[in-house]
């Protein structure tokens, strides 16, 4: 689960990490006050102002403005406000801003990157620090890897006092600012921890002019399988950012992401459900979706799963792909034939199903009288689905 | 011969009592399986499923009472690293976790201690290992698989029995097929169930099946070509998955550009592993390798 620039800096606040504070607008009728509140509350004559989506790249495609007074600043939330803000995360349909983070500003002397994630080769979360701070950490990696400071860290050891050190050396500071380094290091960490979180990074964490290291931006992805322990977590999710049939499909158990293409799939299993995907491209068609409705499919699934699917007016074709195992195929077979008279459906519909009594299942399926063709592998069924979608 | 687990292996079920234990227990029964005991914390005593299987409190006392050796968790993601650590302190040696998912903070642990251990951790989140017409010890349909001389290695349940399925209308069995799951944190990769099909005599071909993100099968891949004799096929899953989308397993993400479908299908093919690029082509490429 993602969540807003805001909400990660609040976090990370209340770890006792500095941020660049402000304000949250939403309505556009109170941004003259908002601004005269963050100027006041914040002792900042400039402001910056932040469109909030979970993409990132928002500064390129013009959603965070430095503004050095009120004229601009009001300018900035007119414009922010309610854009559809695109940038090489959003694709290009882009986002809508339907929240902005009104900031003190700071003049920056220094740039740096600090950022925590699990590496899945060792086993252990990695602890990335550079002096390349405020531009893309992976353009970093590939130009000048030896400017990123690394230390795995050990479960059960936690941070070592050694590699705290080593970290807050990366970033080539001294005296107060090293100290203020320190501690900022040390409590990301044991946020990074407490909070299950998957990826956590402060680009840039910045040293002001006075001489004070402060979070200016701030990203936080979480666990989905540690949400349980996290109230406060979960109430800060924004399903306005997540594609609406992928958030309804999440509801009842399904797991959903929409594409481009045109022919539905619908399969038991996330490796199948890509497999199918794969053939149906080989075959010269388009996949429209990834479905996976669970290694055990039911009837009561793949319905859930049609409705789906057909919420997606681009899809001329739909294959169902079920490999039954211990789930009884002809069960799913009644489920789809129920299912496609119910919701009267218009495409046509291949299925494929292997496993216990699937020799039954194709009877049901041909003797429903629907316009549903069985296959009898996934070749087969590729290839009819995508001359079906060509019809 | 086959690999981890045969008719000699003596079985625990951790969450017998619970609706996926009872049902799954039946099926291992029904298939051939050794299951000698149950653990449930709270109804040690007792007796459960239609083969009235003994029920302990502890794994421990699973062991010392009836010699199992082997273990498998249908417990909740919430208490099954809990699970998985009892079965690593009472030494089993082969724990296969079905449970889906487990908070990767608690995998981190688990994978600390049992490195540090003899028990060998197959999953979590997998539907586990099955040696043909001698012990299932998972979830898998048993009566798909034929028994003869392909190892099968895969990272997903449904497209394992895709893999098996193929390759019996070719006329081709198999010794062990073996889900490893599909989480970012696993307990025995991929290299080193390649290592035990090597080294088993019975296996003379082996199906590897992976899917995008990490670079686990290409790490397997690499050691494959210097260590493994037996021709190998694979097939890696998610061509058309659009990076930086979740594919249903928690680790099937497209993060770097090294580990997407096509740059790890290359990368199998320059360690000379036959790879299929449609999934259709498994169990013929296999028997063609074969021939």
């Amino acid at each position: 689960m993602k969540i807003h620039e805001y909400q990660a800096k609040n976090i990370l606040s209340n770890y006792n990490v500095p941020i660049q504070d402000g304000y949250i607008l939403e309505k556009i009728e109170e941004a003259s006050e908002l601004i005269n509140k963050v100027k006041k509350d914040f002792d900042s004559e400039a402001v910056v102002v932040k469109a909030q989506i979970h993409a990132g790249g928002r500064g390129q495609g013009g959603g965070v403005k430095y503004c050095v007074n009120k004229e601009k600043a009001m300018e900035a939330c007119n414009d922010i406000l309610g854009m559809n803000l695109v940038t090489h995360q959003t694709g290009p349909k882009g986002q809508l801003v339907k929240k902005i983070y009104i900031t003190q500003a700071f003049d920056i002397a220094k740039e740096f990157y600090l950022g925590i994630t699990m590496d899945r080769t060792t086993g252990k979360d990695v602890f990335m620090v550079s002096t390349e701070g405020g531009m893309e950490i992976e353009e970093v990696a590939k130009d000048t890897p030896e400017k990123i400071i690394k230390v795995w860290i050990d479960p059960l050891e936690g941070l070592r006092s050694f590699q705290l050190t080593k970290l807050a050396r990366g970033l080539n500071l001294t005296g107060d600012q090293y100290r203020q380094s320190i501690e900022i290091i040390k409590n990301m960490y044991k946020c990074f921890k407490e909070k299950d979180i998957s990826l956590l990074e402060i680009n840039p964490l910045i040293e002001s002019d006075e001489g004070k290291i402060i979070a200016v931006d701030a990203k936080m992805n979480f666990d989905s399988n540690a949400l349980f322990k996290h109230k406060d977590i979960i109430s800060m999710r924004d399903t306005d950012e997540e594609e609406a049939s992928e958030y309804e499909a999440s509801k009842f158990g399904l797991s959903y992401i929409k594409l481009d293409g045109n022919v539905g799939c619908m399969v038991n299993g996330a490796g199948l459900a890509m497999a199918t995907m794969d053939i149906i491209k080989i075959n010269g068609g388009d996949p429209a979706n990834f479905l996976d409705v669970g290694g055990a499919a039911s009837a009561e699934t793949v319905k859930s799963g049609f409705k789906i699917i057909l919420k997606d007016k681009n899809v001329k074709s739909i294959l169902i792909n079920i490999f039954g195992g211990i789930v009884r195929c002809d069960r799913v077979a009644e489920g789809v034939v129920q299912a496609v008279k119910e919701l009267s459906l218009s495409v046509p519909v291949v299925v494929r199903l292997e496993g216990t009594n699937s020799e039954l299942a194709k009877k049901i399926i041909s003797d429903s009288g629907l316009e549903i063709l069985p296959a009898d592998s996934m070749l087969d069924a590729a290839i009819k689905v995508v001359s079906a979608s060509k019809n | 011969m086959s690999i981890l687990v045969n008719k000699n292996s003596k079985v625990l079920v951790q969450g017998i009592t619970g609706t996926e234990g009872i049902f799954h227990t039946n099926q291992m029964v029904e298939y051939g399986t050794n299951v000698v005991a149950g653990v449930t914390p709270g109804k040690g005593g007792e007796t459960a499923t239609d083969h009235k299987i003994p029920v302990f409190n502890s794994v421990e006392e699973a062991r010392n009472k009836k010699g199992a050796n082997t273990s498998i968790i249908f417990v909740p993601p919430r208490f099954a690293a809990e699970a998985i650590i009892e079965s690593i302190y009472a030494e089993i040696e082969v724990i296969i976790c079905i449970s889906e998912g487990i908070p990767i903070n608690d995998m981190l642990v688990v994978k600390k201690i049992l490195d540090q251990s003899n028990s060998r951790l197959i999953g979590p989140n997998c539907p586990g290992v099955i040696t043909v017409d001698e012990a299932k010890i998972g979830i898998m349909p048993g009566f798909i698989c034929k028994k003869g001389n392909i190892g099968v290695v895969s990272k997903s349940g449904t497209l394992t029995y895709e893999a098996i399925d193929q390759l019996v209308k070719n006329g081709l069995g198999q010794t062990t097929a073996i889900g490893i799951g599909g989480d970012p944190i696993i307990g025995t990769n991929m290299k080193t169930i390649l290592e035990l099909f090597e080294n088993d005599p019975d296996t003379h071909g082996i199906v590897m099946i992976g899917e995008i993100g990490g670079l686990m099968e290409v790490e397997a891949a690499q050691w494959a070509k210097d260590n493994v004799s037996k021709p190998i096929v694979g097939f890696i899953a998610g061509q058309t998955a659009p990076p930086g989308k979740r594919m249903g397993h928690a680790g099937a993400i497209v993060s770097g550009g090294n580990d997407t479908a096509e740059a790890k299908m290359e990368a199998l093919k320059d360690c000379g592993i036959s790879v299929c690029k449609s999934v259709s082509d498994i169990g013929e490429t296999m028997k063609n390798l074969l021939k």
